[in-house]
């Protein structure tokens, strides 16, 4: 192993005693804020029966009930949020399942601490000041670019905000500003590594080191391609949009597991369907509770990603709990291209425009390592005309409502009446060809 | 004067046109005209044809969309420029064409039909093609 180093040395190597400590004490702070500055929280804790001062070890944390992505919704789009308004200096957005929004709230300290985690990321790949840190993940509500931004502009590196997009320029930039440290997606990583071909260029042309790729499902192999490909080691990240954003957790050069920040988050296991906190390293829904945030602590919180922790001591020297590469979901949410879909958000669609049964299908496919989503709707006696323009313009429409509301471009082919496969009468939904290999 | 034309949404893949002609031949039911208007991925057939309730009737019970709109058709003599004139009148009026499709048989009188969709169809029929031309029924074209 290279000698390792560390961005936040003290807090990534903390002996899990200490480790546990701090978590509790952050944990009461949390609680008792949350308590006395968020109603929603205050009820949901009344309703059980319990004060803050119920909870007196990290086990007691299961005496508080989970918080899910329809209490965000419940409470859009300031209703979680724990400090005074003039303390909140940025929002971020994620989709919810009925195309509205969810809004998270960050403090300044908020920001802070996030480039604060995302630099013990950057650290983890082999990144110093010296690094030139190209982030291709898209700048705006979505936390990948300005989240991966702020790490590397803490670290001190030479930070390019290239966004997403424009993939010849991309490359451009990789080769001649000589970029050690790309952020961005794994299908545009793998997109690029082809297009650095098509250009006529070989990873020789590049200086890249180390890059970390998030935001959707990837597999090994996808991870052998993309290194292979632009001449880096590759690195999984994770986060959420309701958490913080991109380095919630990151694997280390150990490439077995992803480190959570557990100065930051506490992490359970749970039995999704009986909500039962499961034995360490068995595998279930992951749940985080925030504890080192104070614009909109989450408390519980079910990510509905599967996974499991591994307790043991990893070689890296960092004491902070891993979790596998996440192993699925347990909603029906896909990630495409990096946004969040959820197949009622088409349905929404399509019954608001007064023109459609809900007769559908979402098919997404991976073509030249980026992913594609075609919406099949049945055309019905309503929709039909005699003309193709109509059924043309029909199409259109229904394309560009699905596009605004999705956020993002999507394909539309109208088929005939009750040719999607039904199972005992209901559409099956989503047909996902993508091979994450 | 007007007649039914069934309009069908067939996706565009090898031969579903057969199969939904197929349907209609297994009802009896016989096509005097037929177009398709087709896309990259469907197509419209348009249909004149003997019986439209059963036709009707029997694409809806194979789960097809089917629609009626009413069109004119147009009874033209089988000769040269006859198809013109009707046009240009049209031409000459300001009026669109929305589609159209024609077909002809051995009869030199009476020979040849066109089928027309117009934009602004009933104003039409009653201040153009009244007096200029000869409009078939369904009767008509029947007996063709």
């Amino acid at each position: 192993m290279d000698t390792q180093t560390y961005w936040n040395r003290e807090t990534e190597l903390m002996p899990r005693g200490r480790l546990k400590a701090l978590q509790l004490d952050r944990l009461k702070t949390t609680l008792r804020r949350v308590y006395d500055n968020v109603p929603y929280y205050r009820d949901m804790m009344r309703e059980r029966g319990i004060e803050p001062g119920d909870v007196k070890s990290l086990e007691d944390l299961r005496l508080l009930p989970f918080l899910t992505k329809r209490d965000l919704r419940d409470t859009y789009p300031f209703g979680l949020f724990a400090v005074p308004f003039e303390d909140i200096v940025r929002v971020h957005a994620s989709s919810g399942t009925t195309g509205k929004q969810i809004i998270a709230g960050y403090t300044r300290r908020d920001i802070d601490t996030w480039a604060d985690c995302m630099a013990r990321c950057l650290v983890m790949m082999g990144a110093d000041k010296n690094a030139r840190v190209q982030v291709s993940y898209g700048y705006g509500l979505f936390t990948g670019g300005l989240g991966a931004h702020g790490g590397a502009e803490k670290l001190g590196a030479m930070t390019i905000p290239a966004s997403s997009g424009n993939t010849q320029r991309q490359i451009n930039l990789l080769k001649d500003l000589g970029v050690t440290v790309l952020c961005c997606t794994p299908s545009y990583a793998l997109y690029l590594a082809e297009a650095l071909a098509e250009m006529g260029y070989t990873k020789a042309d590049l200086s890249l080191k180390a890059g970390c790729f998030g935001a959707e499902p990837w597999t090994e192999k996808m991870r052998v391609r993309i290194e292979a490909g632009l001449g880096l080691k590759a690195y999984d990240i994770y986060g959420l949009t309701e958490i913080m954003g991109p380095s919630v957790a990151q694997t280390c050069s150990c490439q077995n597991g992803l480190h959570i920040w557990e100065d930051c988050n506490i992490a359970e296991i749970i039995d999704p369907d009986t909500g039962e906190v499961l034995p360490e390293g068995q595998t279930g829904e992951l749940v985080i509770t925030t504890i080192n945030k104070d614009g909109m602590p989450l408390i519980r919180y079910r990510t509905r990603d599967i996974t499991r922790l591994i307790p043991e001591q990893c070689e890296c020297g960092r004491t902070h709990i891993r979790m596998s590469r996440l192993e699925g979901r347990t909603d029906d949410m896909l990630i495409i291209r990096g946004v969040n879909v959820f197949p009622s958000q088409i349905e929404t669609v399509l019954l608001s425009s007064g023109e459609a049964a809900p007769h559908y299908q979402i098919i997404v496919e991976r073509v030249n390592n980026t992913d594609s989503l075609t919406v099949e709707i049945e055309v019905s006696e309503k929709m039909l005309s005699d003309d193709v323009r109509g059924m043309e313009e029909l199409g259109n429409k229904l394309r560009r409502s699905l596009d605004s509301v999705l956020g993002l471009t999507c394909k539309v082919r109208l088929v005939e009446p009750k040719t999607i496969a039904r199972s005992e009468g209901k559409a099956k939904r989503v047909i996902d060809k993508r091979k994450l290999d | 004067m007007t007649v039914k034309q069934l309009s069908v949404f067939i996706e565009n893949k090898p031969g579903r046109l057969a199969e939904v002609t197929g349907y209609l031949s297994d009802a009896g039911v016989n096509i005097h005209a037929l177009s398709v208007a087709d896309t990259t991925d469907f197509g419209i057939l348009r249909m004149i044809v003997d019986d439209h309730n059963s036709a009707r009737e029997v694409m809806k019970a194979h789960g097809l969309a089917v629609k009626a709109t009413d069109v004119i058709a147009v009874g033209l003599e089988h000769r040269p420029g006859s198809l013109a004139g009707v046009l240009k009148e049209l031409g000459r009026a300001g009026v669109s064409i929305e589609y159209m499709y024609a077909f002809t048989s051995r009869s030199k009188e009476h020979g040849a039909m066109v089928i027309i969709r117009l934009s602004n169809q009933a104003e039409v029929m009653e201040k153009v093609l009244r007096t200029e031309v000869r409009l078939l029924g369904e009767e008509d074209i029947d007996d063709l």
